[in-house]
């Protein structure tokens, strides 16, 4: 049983950071569309950098540049040149999915480095929880700062506030002198180097080597993870957690139902569809509208400006 | 004159595309002139590999001419993959139950084809307008659906005799093959390529010649001025999933039809997404669609020579594509800003 709830920790250790990346950059009213190719790019490079100098911390730097670099050229084409943030990332995704299979091919089916396990000594030895928690590697420790670290930013700090004012309404924030686009820009480049990280940790700790099908599909699950969670850091990472769980259960499935193997792959997308109907229905509204309290949690509105280009008067 | 001084950002750029495709090359280690010469020559050098091309083509213009209704509507048709794999299905459905000479058959086929991407696009219409999942979200889910039935039905209930492979089912009866004309030593694909270029024409007249059209685009500008004025938006909208969908679902029973002669679980070829960057170079317009479409086939078709020939992975098409889209679009913006004078820093970045 902790084994279980070990394993979905880990699983989900990735797809957490790769979330909460995106949840600042979509929160500050920018859409990096291209996660299932900066994924796939930034987790190519890592393993490639990491196998060629043969050390995984170099590796993270790299397809945490990788991101970054993507991200930022989708913010500086909306905020710069006013295209169209959806068009730009859609064209990055399928750009960097080929560039990943061009550069990568060389490198599949070859063994690099792994980040070491790393078990916090006296947290992990209490029973249950620290074996589930605390005995894992650095990459699932920095999923929890994630979610803490952006929970608290959000909601406890100044900045926080101005993050949520230049997404909601960039026109307000920027009368109340807040550099709307500069703080854009460095959101999405953030958010970008997170899915890089991300990235990453599927090459170099989760299931390690390079190949073509290594985060299949997780990218376009990240963005539906963060529509789930409404943009709310703690709903997102329980909605991350959700999916690593199906994930975990689905594999421990594969024994028992051979047959698994097969609806495994495409599983997680009728799953994904009815989430977001169920997230949207005025029942889950009205549950919302009960607990006015827990707005924030249980509300489903997209940032008001996501996706809009904000331009000075 | 100022036409060719408008041209002029889109050659920069995609001199530009071509510089970095050249990079790339060299980065690998392959020598780009002789990677551009089997480009070309793997599409457009014989008799045999233009017919290939032209076979190629057919399914990206419908799907292309498909998306510019859902574009021009406003909505991103991320579903059209699924819709092409449907209308695929559909296709074999029949091909494989209907008995019945050719000249019944193949229309038959294409109409079940477009009726089978129709239902599948309004599927995330009604997804969208009655359920609030945006569209690119519903399309995407539904393409792994569709994706996940075309996988089930090849190795399932219509396994080949005796083998469950993924190598796709049986071959068809020869009534459900597109029929091609022979020249040239031959055959070539007569029928996809009018219907391809039939359903670039007809989108075209649609789009600038008709109420409809005229409405449509309407509701793809400002749909919410468009509700007030009294044009039922979410009717309009999902009878742009519908064209848009039929058409796909056209381009999938050309692939069971006159590519294949069978379903296989990668049935749309990816030519739903190629369309999305076609219609995207396109600047979303009916246009330009015929010959970008047959410059990116070539690509396409020209870089499954490379991994034949250099060792090279193919994917290098497909890369090539994503810059030349890239930067186009950078071009056109680009020329947009500094003839609007607003070039200038304002403010950082």
């Amino acid at each position: 049983m902790e084994a279980t709830f070990n394993s979905i920790i880990a699983a989900a250790a990735p797809l957490i950071i790769a979330t909460m990346g995106e949840t600042i950059t979509e929160k500050s009213g920018v859409i990096n569309l291209s996660l299932e190719g900066s994924l796939r790019l930034s987790a190519m490079t890592a393993f490639a950098i990491a196998f060629w100098v043969g050390n995984a911390l170099v590796g993270f730097a790299a397809a945490a540049a990788v991101g970054a670099a993507i991200a930022a050229i989708i913010a500086f084409s909306s905020i710069r040149l006013k295209l169209n943030q959806i068009a730009v990332g859609f064209v990055l995704t399928l750009l960097a999915i080929e560039l990943a299979s061009f550069l990568g091919d060389s490198f599949v089916g070859e063994r690099g480095p792994r980040v070491p396990p790393l078990p916090i000594p006296i947290l992990s030895d209490i029973p249950f929880v620290g074996k589930v928690f605390f005995d894992h590697d650095l990459v699932v420790y920095f999923s929890y700062v994630a979610i803490f670290a952006t929970w608290w930013y959000f909601y406890r700090t100044r900045p926080g506030l101005n993050l949520q004012g230049i997404g909601e309404r960039p026109e307000a924030a920027f009368a109340r002198g807040i550099p709307v686009n500069m703080l854009r820009f460095w959101y999405t480049v953030l958010g970008g180097a997170m899915v890089g990280i991300a990235g990453a940790a599927y090459s170099l700790d989760v299931k390690l080597g390079w190949r073509e099908t290594l985060t299949l599909n997780l990218g376009w699950i990240a963005l539906a993870i963060v529509i789930f969670g409404g943009w709310h850091p703690l709903r997102v990472a329980f909605g991350a957690y959700l999916f690593g769980a199906l994930q975990v259960l689905a594999f421990q499935l594969q024994d028992v139902f051979p047959g698994v193997a097969q609806v495994l792959p495409i599983a997680p997308f009728p799953l994904m569809i009815l989430a977001l109907v169920f997230v949207y229905s005025d029942w889950f509204r009205r549950i919302g509208d009960r607990f006015p309290k827990m707005r924030n949690l249980l509300g489903s509105e997209a940032p008001a400006a996501m996706g809009t280009v904000f331009e000075r008067e | 004159m100022t036409r060719v001084r408008a041209a002029v950002p889109t050659l920069v750029a995609l001199a530009l595309a071509l510089a970095v495709g050249v990079a790339l090359l060299l980065v690998v280690g392959a020598p780009p002139l002789e990677t551009f010469r089997l480009l070309v020559e793997g599409s457009f050098g014989s008799a045999s590999k233009i017919s290939a091309t032209l076979l190629a083509w057919s399914p990206l213009l419908l799907a292309s001419a498909g998306l510019v209704v859902t574009f021009a509507a406003g909505l991103w048709n991320i579903g059209v993959e699924g819709q092409v794999i449907m209308g695929g299905i559909a296709a074999t459905w029949v091909a494989r139950t209907v008995p019945g000479p050719g000249w019944v058959l193949i229309p038959l086929m294409v109409l079940a084809g477009a009726v089978g991407g129709l239902l599948w696009a309004v599927f995330a219409g009604v997804l969208k307008t009655h359920g609030n999942v945006h569209e690119i979200f519903g399309g995407l889910g539904l393409d792994f659906v569709a994706a996940g039935l075309a996988t089930y039905l090849v190795i399932g209930p219509w396994k080949r005799a005796g083998v469950a492979s993924t190598s796709g089912t049986d071959i068809f009866r020869p009534e459900a093959w597109m029929p091609e004309f022979q020249a040239f030593g031959v055959g070539w694909p007569v029928i996809p390529v009018i219907l391809g270029l039939l359903s670039v024409l007809v989108v075209w007249m649609l789009l600038r010649g008709t109420l409809f059209g005229l409405r449509l685009k309407a509701v793809g500008s400002n749909p919410y001025s468009s509700f007030l004025l009294g044009i039922p938006t979410n009717r309009y909208m999902l009878g742009a999933f519908a064209i848009g969908g039929a058409l796909a679902g056209i381009a999938g029973t050309v692939q069971v039809a006159a590519f294949h002669h069978k379903l296989v679980p990668a049935i749309s070829g990816g030519y739903g997404f190629l369309g999305i960057l076609v219609v995207l170079l396109a600047g979303f317009s009916a246009v330009w669609i015929a010959p970008i479409a047959l410059f990116f086939v070539g690509i396409s078709v020209g870089s499954t020579q490379l991994d034949l020939q250099l060792g090279l992975d193919s994917a290098f098409g497909g890369v090539l594509q994503g810059i030349i889209v890239l930067f186009v679009m950078f071009g056109g913006a680009w020329s947009v800003r500094r003839a609007s004078g607003r070039l200038t820093p304002q403010e950082e970045p």
